[in-house]
């Protein structure tokens, strides 16, 4: 590095002040905040020596916690994508009456307070609860098993897609699909070409979003999901059992693997965004 | 034809899964009459797990705003290196499940963990105690500001700024007269954010809490509390109430807008 180089990272490439004390402070508190906390993860497993992280990992209980958390973390994004998509189209290009009211309401679930959330859907869906007594009349029990946890993490998950897909929508051109129809496309050739094409990237983000936000999900999920090991617990509560047993190096290795899949799946949304570019960013 | 029918499904989807969940809330909650819920309140566990609710909150929300403000600074009007991984690692905790960021200060500070046994012995308790809920909220919602700030601070530029200093104003001068009142939208959405997670945290919290009703218990934890012991209308009010107070938070964000609004008309 040239000295004139230094010179210019020294004062942060720029003539304003406040670089080295706003830059301290920065790294001070991220340092105790978020280095220092997370630095336990990757290193607490492996103070009982390699063996007892692998016999760890081993664990027959944890493989089905976080089989439960990753399958219906995936399973209700995907079921996500379409109302998703659905209630995005209604906002962007539907004219949807009553528009401004739906608007809120989509970022319902981000605002309610887990707790909330999980004795609500818990009531709600239990076998007195308005909408459980519904599906228990069509042989459909939802509480206490992973139809549960879906709908839970379903129900955390939507806003996720709908604010991914939404300003896509809005910002593809109308005159791309009154071209096609000019063209001579059939309607559902406009849909898939025209329409979902640019949309799959976001619906991807969507999917991803919601999926990383699933299976870290706790206080929404634990009430409905009746919390079974090897049927309906997910892998966050594993970690709390797991501390209630005093195994510390237990939960640190669940923790370890949720981190770890949660930034994969953001790391390959990062990856789709940009490879797909185009549509993906506000014009 | 197509267009009735995506309203109409749209509709009921939102009636259906975003609409019943609230009126639940308040049909459970009201289930005895309004003297009956009202009177859940005046328990001591309830008003000491709200007080500290609040206590908790007011904290991590002034804490965070002044960390955020700094961090967006130092991310947006400079450049060195590492500064994407800064970026990255401010915005960390958003992915990180609940559960996990109250563990991580449990290894830290807990019995068994790293700094555990140096605190014992000076008799200071972080784990399982209100300390230790203050780091885990502060860590749920250290992001918030900073990433509702930094959007608009790029947008700014750095030319008012400059002005400034070569008008011969100092750090804070530039940042309190120039900066945050070029922000001032932004930094209001973020600190009610902050406000509404730090609120309703409960998974991070719970962890780290022990569960002490009078003690250690906030407002999410003594629901639980209260919903697990057969107690629902004050599980419930409970449960309106923190819904109200985090709602609220969500939807004042728009308030600028409405008083612009407003102006407008009279105008």
């Amino acid at each position: 590095m040239t000295l004139s180089r230094l010179a210019f990272f020294r004062a942060g490439g720029s003539a304003l002040p406040g670089y080295r004390l706003s830059l301290t402070l920065t790294l001070a508190w991220t340092g105790f905040f978020i280095i220092l906390p997370l630095s336990t993860l990757l290193v607490y497993p492996w103070q009982g020596g390699p063996a007892a992280m692998l016999s760890a990992l081993h664990d027959s209980r944890m493989l089905a916690a976080l089989w439960t958390s990753f399958s219906c973390a995936g399973i209700a994004a995907a079921c996500n994508i379409p109302f998703g998509f659905l209630l995005a189209w209604a906002l962007a290009r539907g004219h949807l009456p009553g528009r401004r009211l739906a608007d809120a309401l989509i970022d319902l679930p981000l605002a309610l307070p887990t707790a909330v959330s999980g004795i609500t859907l818990a009531t709600l869906y239990g076998p007195h609860g308005w909408l459980g007594a519904v599906l228990a009349e069509f042989g459909i029990s939802v509480s206490y098993n992973k139809t549960g946890i879906v709908l839970a993490l379903m129900f955390v998950g939507l806003p996720f897609v709908v604010r991914a897909v939404e300003p896509v929508l809005r910002n593809l051109p109308q005159e791309l699909e009154e071209a096609a129809h000019l063209l001579g496309a059939r309607p559902w050739q406009v849909f898939m070409r025209v329409i979902a094409a640019p949309v799959l990237p976001a619906l991807i983000t969507g999917f991803g979003l919601a999926f990383a936000r699933g299976i870290g999900e706790y206080g929404s999920v634990i009430f409905i999901a009746g919390n079974q090991p090897f049927k309906s617990e997910i892998a966050p509560l594993l970690i709390v059992v797991r501390l209630q047993e005093f195994d510390y190096p237990g939960a640190t290795a669940i923790a370890l693997v949720l981190l770890c899949v949660s930034l994969l799946s953001l790391a390959l949304i990062g990856g789709v965004r940009r490879r797909f570019a185009l549509w993906s960013e506000p014009a | 034809m197509t267009r009735y029918l995506v309203w109409g499904a749209s509709w009921l989807f939102i009636l259906l899964v975003l609409v019943t969940p609230p009126a639940m809330v308040l049909t459970e909650a009201l289930k005895d009459g309004l003297a009956a819920s009202l009177a859940t309140l005046s328990d001591p566990d309830a008003q000491s797990a709200i007080w500290l609710t609040l206590r908790v909150s007011v904290v991590a929300v002034v804490l965070n705003t002044i960390f955020g403000i700094l961090a967006a600074w130092v991310l947006v009007k400079f450049r060195f290196p590492g500064r994407q991984f800064l970026q990255i690692l401010v915005e960390l905790p958003l992915s990180i499940s609940p559960v996990v960021s109250g563990l991580v200060w449990l290894l830290l500070f807990g019995a068994q963990g790293w700094f555990g046994p140096l605190l014992e012995r000076w008799n200071i308790h972080i784990a399982f105690a209100v300390p230790g809920i203050i780091l885990a909220t502060l860590f749920v919602t250290l992001p918030y500001v900073v990433r509702t700030v930094m959007p608009v601070m790029e947008v700014q530029g750095r030319d008012a700024e400059e002005a400034a200093v070569l008008a011969g104003a100092g750090f804070w001068q530039v940042l309190w007269h120039v900066t945050l009142p070029g922000v001032r939208g932004a930094l209001l959405s973020g600190v009610l954010l902050t406000t509404a997670r730090a609120l309703g945290e409960f998974g991070a919290v719970s962890v780290v809490s022990g569960h002490i009703p009078g003690e250690t218990e906030t407002m999410p934890l003594h629901i639980e509390n209260l919903y697990n012991g057969y107690q629902s209308v004050a599980a419930f009010t409970m449960a309106a109430l923190l819904a109200f107070m985090a709602m609220s938070a969500v939807l004042l964000r728009s308030a600028p807008d409405w008083i612009a609004r407003l102006q407008e008309k009279k105008a």
